[in-house]
């Protein structure tokens, strides 16, 4: 089960211990999981934040992705970096291409725009399940392999950099969204569409151009973290249930509130994993949307206060 | 005659962000009386109507109704206590037949216990009600006019329609969003008897207007906003010729003069 | 000028007679009326007799577990405006439901399937009610999630069975006590469930749907209209997933599957959605065609899948739309 992307069984001896190695232990590995829980959502969420189309088949691009790679890197047998940059070129296109012919003839209706997406990314996901992987495992190399001692805990060095990447990818959009003309334009646009549009932005570029970056963003995520563990078609369910967790929690439309919330929702999985059990990470995400929906269902940093329609 | 007022506000404040589209209106309104509600556009009359009555959430303030604080409380709950509005953006059930769209309001545990408008006893068949109560409103019963579809009406009809949808739930309260805006004259002229007969049968009504002389006829209180503050109350006439009132409205040109061109 | 004429629409000229508040007035009226709805009834119920193979009967039952499924999409999402993505919710609710009453505690499925109707419709709605006072979105979202979830729930606790499921669920009585009981349920709901949104209170479930803020404005609470339509929905797919469990004698997290979720929405955009019998032509269309496909695995759900996109991206209308418009109108072309 592909589960436990970014968060490993808990080593034997975290329980017999004392405190401060199981804290440790519990922060590194929060941390790790926080970041690979970002990583997944801020495709997501960047999509959403900026066209207000919810991308669905976001799942199956992180999926695609990694099959891309793959075959590039072992039946084409092409180099490593090579066969990532192309995959998640590759990627964007498919989800340029996913919004060209479905997205945009059923923009602006929310609920056709979700069926048609999810629709998309299942006919991708179950189409892959059949004809894509057929009988061993598949896996991506780690980037660097060996591992080092963080505060006596061992950490694979693959897992820290995928920290280090997912650091340099929050701090990339937020410059690139405060300092350049296409990122303000895109920030414009999320605030509001219409204004937007009154000053020449066109918002179906926009959104092409959202839902190719926000592709790209899936297709990292999955090079970055599928290196520890397997590909398989279930990690594209799973990716999607997380990621639409972690931006309804951080608020939908929020990207800053999609980083807190994984790192909410990051530590309070690694925390069930050390006293529950492995398997309720996916529980943990469902009740905290619960949760969410209840108590203040525009998320932390949700811009939609009103829930309910304008009067 | 010192009675408890039917409704009070107090100090309700609503800030969007970082604009206020309230600060700190106070008013208080009697049973029986209709009090109008006057001001420039965007000075925070349907911002005002939806805080009373629960569409929005309030920043600070709060509101009595009969002495219950009704503040926070859902819309849902303030409108089954009888404080009810109409719309300023119409919305009428557009697909459905005049009659039908009362029908809605009639399913409501409040029409149920009050016997709708006139109702009194049991309700009855909702389809005859609404008939009823179209026909209150001035809609001609043996016409085809309750039976069309409420896309086909005209404005004045469906301004009625408002109303009625208010009337269906024999409510206290009608605030009523500008409903003399994008009438004629003559449609105005017909709607003025309407507003005074509710008055008539009991019910508080407070009007946001923009057509002040029509407004003038039927009420001899009036409250000016302006950016979301209360500049001040009276009757028609003290509020015309307040200075800051004309300065709201028209600058610093004289509203005799701009009368005149009405 | 190219195109001087255009198609002009009219209702046939007994529809204008029969339609609202009429009085029939001759046999031809009547059978204008009830021709198509008898031509329904009478084809469901001889369909076991016209089919009596073994595989044939499993087909039937099926379709009609999907038709009910189809039915309580129809109604949600076309008139009341919630949009369910996870059918297959209800279906594992109302399976799971039925198979421990069967097992744990000896009911037969006499009981068991009305029990597992009514209690397991208030547990999906209570699961659902936090997301009915909010937008619409929120309600798809979360019922697309719920099965995906309960899946992996009951496999990593291992409860209810784990993944071997729960087996030795009694069986109906006979196979014709099966089928003729599925069908006699789809025959009830559908016209149920057309009776109930022509009622005031299907009035005021349209009106959630279309103009929230005025049905709030007249005193009445959307979230308790909402949850009791998604309660009447839920009774529908749970009564499914209770007839499943004791088709199938067994109980599992396939009850959870993709299938129970995506064919429902298929089938309705197939059928016509708004129509209540479309999303059940629907499923007469897709389950033996889906049955077909067997072989190819879950590449089944991408079949459904495209044709889903398909549909929505071409804006088709749908076969009971096509169709009822082409019985109660006529079409010519006119000079402009």
């Amino acid at each position: 089960m592909d589960e436990e992307i970014g968060c490993p069984d808990p080593p034997s001896w975290i329980y017999q211990e004392d405190f401060d190695r199981t804290l440790m232990d519990i922060l590194i590995y929060g941390l790790i999981n926080s970041v690979a829980l970002a990583l997944m959502a801020l495709g997501f969420a960047l999509v959403y934040g900026i066209s207000r189309v919810p991308n669905f088949a976001h799942g199956a691009l992180y999926v695609v992705c990694g099959f891309i790679t793959w075959s590039l890197l072992c039946t084409l047998r092409l180099n490593y970096l090579v066969s990532i940059l192309m995959a998640m070129a590759i990627t964007g296109v498919i989800g340029a291409l996913i919004y060209q012919f479905v997205l945009i003839r059923v923009r602006g209706m929310a609920i056709s725009e979700i069926i048609a997406s999810y629709a998309v990314g299942l006919a991708i996901l179950e189409a892959l399940r059949w004809g894509g992987f057929k009988g061993m495992t598949y896996t991506l190399p780690v980037f660097v392999e060996g591992s080092i001692s963080i505060m006596d805990i061992p950490v694979d060095l693959h897992r820290v950099v995928a920290v280090g990447i997912g650091g340099a990818v929050v701090a990339f959009l937020w410059l690139f969204t405060h300092h350049t003309k296409m990122g303000l334009a895109l920030r414009g646009m999320a605030q509001d569409e219409r204004a937007a549009l009154m000053l020449g932005i066109d918002s179906d570029i926009m959104a092409l151009v959202a839902m190719t970056f926000g592709s790209v963003l899936a297709g990292l995520a999955a090079v970055v973290l599928l290196p520890l563990g397997n590909i398989v078609v279930e990690a594209g369910y799973n990716v999607l249930i997380l990621a639409i967790s972690v931006c309804i929690v951080g608020g939908l439309g929020s990207w800053m509130g999609a980083v807190l919330a994984a790192f909410i929702i990051g530590f309070a999985q690694i925390l069930t994993v050390v006293y529950w059990g492995a398997h309720f990470q996916m529980v943990v995400a469902l009740l905290a949307i619960i949760l969410t929906l209840i108590l203040r269902p525009s998320g932390l940093f949700g811009r939609q206060k009103e829930l309910e329609e304008r009067v | 005659m010192s009675r408890q007022p039917i409704l009070e506000v107090q100090d309700v404040t609503k800030a969007f962000g970082g604009i206020l589209a309230l600060n700190r209106v106070s008013f208080e309104v009697h049973e029986g009386e209709i009090l109008g509600i006057i001001g420039p556009n965007g000075s925070g009359k349907t911002t005002l109507i939806n805080c009373i009555t629960g569409f929005i959430k309030m920043t600070s303030g709060r509101v009595f109704f009969r002495g219950k604080d009704i503040t926070g409380k859902a819309a849902h709950k303030i409108a089954d206590m009888g404080v009810t509005r109409t719309f300023q953006i119409m919305r009428p059930y557009y697909s459905l037949p005049a009659y039908k769209n009362l029908v809605i309001p009639l399913f409501s545990p409040r029409a149920k216990r009050t016997g709708g408008w006139r109702g009194g006893g049991k309700l009855g068949d909702r389809n005859t009600v609404g008939i009823d109560i179209l026909e209150e409103i001035g809609f001609e019963r043996d016409s085809f006019v309750p039976y069309k579809i409420a896309s086909t009406l005209p404005t004045g009809y469906l301004k009625r329609l408002e109303l009625a949808r208010c009337l269906a739930l024999r409510p206290e309260i009608i605030m009523c969003d500008e409903v003399f805006s994008g009438l004629s004259m003559s449609e105005i002229a017909s709607m003025v008897p309407l507003i005074e007969r509710l008055q008539m049968d009991g019910i508080t009504v407070i009007m946001i207007e923009h057509r002040l002389r029509e407004l003038f006829q039927v009420t001899n209180r009036v409250m000016v906003l302006n950016f979301g503050e209360k500049l001040m109350e009276g009757t028609p006439e003290e509020v015309m010729t307040d200075g800051k009132v004309q300065e709201a409205y028209f600058g610093s040109q004289k509203v005799e003069e701009v009368m005149t061109y009405a | 000028m190219a195109e001087d004429r255009r198609k002009e629409r009219l209702d046939r000229g007994i529809k204008v007679r029969t339609d609202g508040i009429y009085a029939l007035m001759s046999k031809r009226e009547l059978a204008y009326l009830t021709l198509p709805r008898l031509v329904l009834i009478v084809g469901m119920l001889i369909l076991p007799l016209v089919l009596p193979s073994m595989y044939w009967q499993r087909v039937i039952s099926i379709v009609c577990l999907y038709a009910l499924l189809a039915l309580s999409f129809d109604f949600l999402a076309h008139f009341v405006g919630l949009v369910s993505l996870g059918g297959a919710f209800f279906i594992g609710v109302g399976g799971y439901l039925a198979a421990i009453l069967n097992t744990t505690f000896g009911l037969p499925p006499l009981l068991t399937i009305p029990v597992a109707t009514v209690l397991g419709a208030t547990i999906c709605t209570l699961l659902l009610f936090p997301c009915l006072p909010l937008r619409g979105v929120y309600f798809a979202i979360v019922t697309l999630m719920y099965p995906l979830v309960m899946g992996r729930i009951i496999e990593a606790l291992d409860i209810l069975g784990g993944t071997d499921g729960i087996m030795g669920v009694e069986s109906f009585a006979n196979p014709w006590v099966e089928q003729y009981f599925v069908i006699s349920m789809v025959l009830v709901f559908l016209f149920g469930v057309r009776r109930l949104v022509n009622l005031d209170i299907g009035l005021v479930l349209r009106a959630v749907m279309d103009n929230d803020q005025a049905v709030r404005a007249s005193g009445m609470s959307i979230t308790r209209y909402k949850a009791v339509a998604v309660w009447v929905a839920s009774c529908m797919g749970c009564l499914a997933g209770a007839c499943l469990v004791h088709i199938y004698m067994w109980a599992g997290i396939s009850l959870f599957a993709l299938d129970f979720s995506i064919l429902p929405i298929a089938a309705t955009v197939i059928g016509g959605g708004g129509t209540l019998v479309g999303p059940v032509l629907g499923c007469f269309i897709l389950v033996p065609i889906s049955e077909l496909l067997r072989a190819f695995g879950t590449l089944r759900i991408a079949f459904y899948a495209i044709i889903l996109v398909a549909f929505i991206v071409l804006r088709s209308e749908g076969l009971m739309v096509y169709g009822r418009r082409k019985y109660h109108q006529f079409e010519r072309w006119v000079q402009v």
